[in-house]
């Protein structure tokens, strides 16, 4: 009975010692970023398999959260959630720059990157995609929004959605004359603000139809008609704009918000060698636009526009002229404790009747 | 030897349900225990206190709706109650033979499919440009598209539909055994339809309506999705509020008290409909 039972213990340590040496990367990411052909390409090309988790900005910090940093072994956080779950929470490990190509990134993406992502000396992001988040109007039906707060007028009444999440308190204040941004480090101001930006939520609930919680249940919302004028990523709009041609993204004249999302190695990922492998395969420029035509956003690959597909080239020209490109709000590392002021304000907007 | 050998037994066959209740419900419980008594004074910083719980009682969007979410699911369980109850007495005391059988898979077959699935079909039914909505425009009953999702009663309708099934089939137990003798003999007796229903029958079910009351309100009370789906901008429930501390506001320890605030009522709500239908636990779940 017992040489079965040691067999069979030393057969399961051999597996496992074989898979982590075959290499499994666990990818947590967001919808749209590792498609299934760029998967098969690069599984054919180095051997490694890539295991592919789908999530957002909060919910990849709680899941590394909860287990020390361990379970993935590449995440694609926003470079501005990065330094503060680095120092709240330890979750993260600094990137090795000797390991990364860095000829194929855009040098101002990776080094605003870099600088963003610092925390006690060492950096912990590198960019890959990058979009803004802004308005998504059907402009048929409502031409006269041109701005977040064009949202609360009457014209759009009950026909207008949008996330109770930060982004929302940024535009708002941005289209109100505040900046919110300048205002990070100084808590006393930016509650200033959050409470002005709550007044101007508050009373602008009765317009809105209903807050969006999911990227399908917005684009359904206004693909039916129900709602005629949202705040939502630019994607959104324009993959909208593909079967609608009167529903696109609109800039705001206060500025789109911009994001980067980046590639971060979380503290406890055991296949580092697959992680720098995927980063270096992905960013490759046929890699990269191949990423672009899927996800819908451009990414920080030197040429990656150039294999992208001209109908959402011309999306993005739609949107953006020289002047709304130039307007962008990049959102800078948000510092730790800002999100329990933020959390309160959308409660209270929340609740507010 | 031999008492030593089944006493192994005895162990055993206890292990698996030991190791459940210990590994599975005691120890996460215990760490949530201490996370919600931990309070955060800085980055990576802690100390042990009471302070969770004692912002759930000053902050009053938190105990609103905390309460809306215990009333709301006493409703829906009373609702649940008032339809499933004749459903109930039809499959079990009218019908015989095929169509008893049929019936009864009828109200089984949306559970086949999963919640979420169930949910967006309301979605589909109740939404502005849904079905509903265009049925009544076709008939000329309104002239413009009416929005029947977003609102509390649309949350009522999908917990309902929900939890429906876990009312049913403990009354058709409790009724399948209820003798048709005792029922002619109330009718024999000069008895009325209400006097019956209410001398002979509702006593005879009251195991299978409380134990369904029970699960139907603990269902309800933990529902995460129908309200989150299915409510609009004011709807705000206690899961919702759970999962927003969790994952949204990285306020585990806030979100671990709300947890244990959330074990405690549905443990007392449960305690006092036992006491007011004076019935004991172990009664109403050895009968049904």
């Amino acid at each position: 009975m017992k040489y079965p039972l040691l067999a069979s213990l030393v057969a399961t340590t051999a597996l496992t010692a074989q898979m982590a040496s075959a290499d499994t990367l666990r990818l947590l990411t967001w919808g749209g970023y590792a498609p299934e052909e760029v998967i098969a390409k690069f599984e054919e090309e180095t051997g490694h398999t890539v295991e592919v988790t789908t999530s957002n900005n909060e919910e990849m910090i709680a899941k590394l959260r909860a287990t020390n940093g361990g379970g993935f072994d590449l995440a694609q956080p926003s470079q501005d959630r990065i330094t503060s779950a680095q120092e709240e929470f330890g979750i993260y490990k600094p990137i090795d720059m000797s390991r990364v190509e860095s000829d194929l990134f855009i040098p101002s993406m990776l080094s605003a990157t870099a600088k963003n992502t610092t925390f006690d000396g060492e950096v912990y992001g590198l960019p890959h995609v990058w979009g803004t988040s802004g308005l998504v109007v059907n402009t048929a039906e409502a031409p006269e929004v041109t701005d977040y707060t064009d949202l609360c007028s009457d014209a759009v009444a009950g026909k207008v959605s949008y996330r109770l999440k930060r982004p929302t308190l940024i535009g708002f204040a941005y289209s109100m004359g505040l900046d919110p941004f300048a205002a990070y480090g100084d808590t006393e101001a930016y509650q200033g603000i959050l409470d002005q930006v709550e007044e101007a939520l508050t009373a602008c609930k009765p317009n809105v139809k209903t807050y969006w919680d999911g990227g399908d249940e917005i684009k359904n919302l206004l693909r039916s008609g129900e709602v005629t004028a949202a705040m939502a990523w630019d994607t959104g709009g324009w993959q909208l704009n593909a079967d609608n041609a009167d529903i696109t993204f609109v800039a705001p004249e206060a500025g789109a918000l911009g994001w980067i999302d980046t590639f971060a190695l979380p503290a406890r990922g055991r296949a580092d060698d697959a992680a720098y492998a995927w980063i270096n395969f992905v960013m490759r420029p046929e890699i990269a636009a191949m990423i672009t035509n899927t996800a819908g956003n451009f990414t920080a690959a030197v040429d990656g526009d150039g294999g992208v597909d001209a109908e959402l080239k011309a999306r993005y020209q739609a949107s953006f002229d020289q002047a709304a490109i130039d307007n962008i709000k990049w959102y800078p590392p948000v510092p730790a404790g800002l999100e329990a002021l933020e959390g309160e304000t959308l409660d209270r907007i929340n609740a507010a009747n | 030897m031999a008492s030593d050998t089944s006493k192994l037994g005895f162990y055993l066959l206890l292990a698996p349900i030991l190791l459940w209740l210990a590994l599975l419900i005691l120890l996460p419980h215990v760490g949530l225990f201490l996370v919600s008594i931990s309070e955060k004074i800085g980055p990576r910083e802690y100390e042990t206190g009471f302070g969770n719980y004692s912002a759930f009682f000053t902050e009053p969007l938190y105990w609103r709706t905390f309460a809306r979410t215990a009333i709301m699911s006493i409703l829906a369980t009373a609702l649940t109650l008032l339809l499933g109850f004749p459903i109930a007495y039809y499959i079990a005391k009218i019908t015989r033979g095929r169509t008893k059988t049929t019936l009864f898979l009828m109200c089984m077959i949306p559970f086949w499919v999963s919640e979420l699935v169930r949910t967006f079909g309301w979605m589909i039914l109740l939404r502005e440009t849904g079905v509903f909505s265009q049925f009544l425009q076709w008939a000329g009953l309104v002239s413009g598209p009416v929005e029947m999702l977003y609102n509390d009663a649309a949350i009522m309708v999908g917990l309902v539909y929900t939890s429906i099934l876990f009312m049913v089939v403990p009354l058709v137990t409790t009724l399948d055994s209820l003798d048709d003798s005792l029922i002619e003999a109330g009718y024999d007796l000069g008895g009325t339809t209400t006097a019956v229903m209410r001398e002979i029958v509702i006593p005879h079910a009251m195991p299978g309506i409380v134990s369904g009351c029970i699960v139907v309100f603990m269902l309800s009370l933990g529902n995460y999705l129908t309200p989150i789906l299915l409510g609009g901008k004011d709807s705000l429930w206690f899961t919702g509020m759970i999962y927003t501390q969790f994952i949204t506001r990285f306020n585990w320890e806030l979100g671990s008290a709300f947890g244990f605030l959330l074990l405690a009522l549905s443990s007392l709500v449960v305690f006092l409909g036992l006491k007011l239908s004076g019935r004991s636990l172990s009664e109403t779940m050895g009968r049904s």
